[in-house]
């Protein structure tokens, strides 16, 4: 083949291109969220509700594109691979601007609120979560099976922080019911949390079904061996 | 698993029995080709070719012009020796039987063979269509017209030619043409069918209609099928194999060839990538 990409080639990457602007977006609205909560930053948390059209926008553009190839191209193999994942990491990462958006506004209602105990463990979640957005849209972008299997590890990190999270809330609103208004904000933005961190665990499964050809969601691996092996 | 219990759960009582894999044992293959190398002269043009076809299946062979596919599938009826100082090597079963032993004739008409460009008989609809069941004495002459019309049916052309069977086959289209050569070729109720690129002359809507009619014959016939055509492979066969350069490089379940090749050669040619 000539060094100059096929046309077909050139309509791939165009498709991972919007994808990594998407991604970029999606992945600073997440910081961005998080930092606004943590750091009591309104501009920050205003600018992550500003970002949700362009991140609507490119969510449209992305999926035309790629049912397009879909249609045009009957692509094969790995085309077929990349840009079946490159649907659904798309989806994932709309729902995951949304989630950020919540939690954005989530912050602009704490703002004003003084800081309780139990927000000290938010800082961790959130690092933690965005260490998982991260990676997985790293793994993406370098093909790397391996960076995406280690997001599937750190999500029951994050659900069983959520878990002593959510105890320890429990009983603080329970001793500070004058209180109860700010840890009800504190649960939706930890809940919102680790709701992104499910998004972004799907985005490695994704990649790893776009780079080897597996499929781990739900243990499909195992379910369909027990439906390939004859019952006795 | 313990060996022993893997034994018990692969009898043949099994009520959902695993897709055999190509060339893993099991189920008895329709045609086993086993070390199969193949030369016309000097030019080794097949080398070591190990694959299996499995019966009711539709199995299709891919690759670049001159890669070995077509030589491969006139190996399974023996359609190179009209050509001479060829020459073939190692061994090709049909259900346990040595190919290059049979007798040519009752070969072929256990595998039959459909061509590119249709090529009827000069003769009626009907004459092209009985004339494998005549020569063979295989259907009485009251039989004759039943077995005429069941197989035009089975190569959907029958609501077509229902009320011309007794005109000149070449009164029909292109892609009726090629529907009537496939009714000629399983008139004799063969076990196989092979056909070497048989849409390549049609136009999209009569290669909808061979296609769909293989999903057809292959409840009571084994179907191997050439094709330069990628979407037709995927979208027909039930097994895939990929030849380059006279040899098989990867023969594989249709859905693993199209969405997860395991050799980088498969890969770049489906994806259009090769060279």
């Amino acid at each position: 083949m000539p060094t100059q990409l096929r046309h077909f080639d050139q309509e791939l990457e165009q498709l991972k291109s919007k994808l990594l602007a998407m991604s970029a977006l999606v992945e600073s609205a997440v910081y961005r969220s998080i930092t606004a909560v943590v750091q009591k930053d309104r501009k920050l948390a205003e600018e992550v509700l500003q970002n949700e059209a362009r991140v609507n926008r490119l969510e449209i553009e992305v999926d035309d594109q790629a049912i397009s190839l879909l249609a045009l191209q009957q692509p094969m193999a790995g085309d077929l691979r990349l840009i079946t994942s490159a649907l659904k990491i798309n989806n994932d990462l709309e729902r995951m601007g949304d989630l950020a958006v919540n939690i954005a506004q989530r912050a602009l209602a704490l703002i004003e609120e003084p800081t309780i105990q139990p927000a000290i463990d938010i800082p961790h979640i959130g690092a933690l979560v965005q260490n998982m957005v991260r990676k997985a849209l790293d793994s993406f972008v370098a093909k790397d099976a391996e960076l995406a299997q280690s997001v599937l590890s750190s999500d029951d990190a994050v659900d069983s922080l959520r878990t002593a999270f959510f105890h320890e809330l429990i009983s603080f609103m329970q001793r500070e019911p004058s209180h109860i208004p700010q840890g009800l904000n504190l649960l939706s933005i930890v809940r919102n949390l680790e709701r992104i961190a499910d998004h972004a665990t799907n985005i490695a499964e994704d990649v790893l079904y776009y780079v080897k050809g597996i499929d781990v969601r739900h243990h499909a691996e195992a379910i369909a061996g027990m439906a390939r092996e004859p019952r006795a | 698993m313990t060996p022993q219990a893997s034994s018990k759960f692969e009898t043949a009582a099994s009520p959902n029995p695993p897709e055999p894999k190509p060339h893993e044992g099991g189920l008895d293959p329709k045609i086993r080709s086993t070390h199969l190398d193949f030369f016309y002269g000097a030019y080794h043009a097949l080398h070591d070719i190990n694959l299996d076809v499995h019966s009711n299946k539709v199995t299709a062979f891919i690759g670049p012009s001159g890669c070995g596919k077509s030589t491969f599938l006139r190996t399974m009826n023996r359609m190179y020796e009209t050509i001479k100082s060829t020459r073939v090597q190692g061994q090709i079963l049909l259900d346990n039987e040595n190919i290059l032993e049979m007798e040519v004739s009752h070969l072929r008409r256990r595998v039959g063979m459909v061509f590119q460009r249709p090529n009827p008989f000069p003769k009626s609809i009907f004459d092209n269509v009985a004339y494998g069941p005549k020569i063979n004495g295989m259907v009485s002459r009251s039989g004759m017209a039943e077995r005429v019309e069941q197989s035009l049916r089975r190569a959907a052309l029958w609501e077509e030619v229902k009320d011309k069977l007794h005109k000149s086959a070449f009164d029909l289209s292109g892609g009726q043409q090629q529907r009537l050569c496939i009714a000629r070729a399983l008139a004799v109720d063969p076990e196989v069918l092979l056909l070497d690129e048989p849409c390549s002359a049609l136009d999209p809507i009569a290669t909808a209609k061979i296609e769909e009619l293989l999903f057809q014959v292959k409840h009571n016939c084994t179907v191997v099928i050439v094709t330069h055509n990628m979407q037709q492979a995927a979208r027909v066969a039930d097994y895939t194999g990929f030849f380059l350069l006279g040899k098989l490089v990867e023969f594989d379940s249709t859905e693993v060839i199209f969405k997860t090749p395991k050799v980088k050669a498969t890969e770049d040619y489906i994806t259009g990538r090769f060279g």
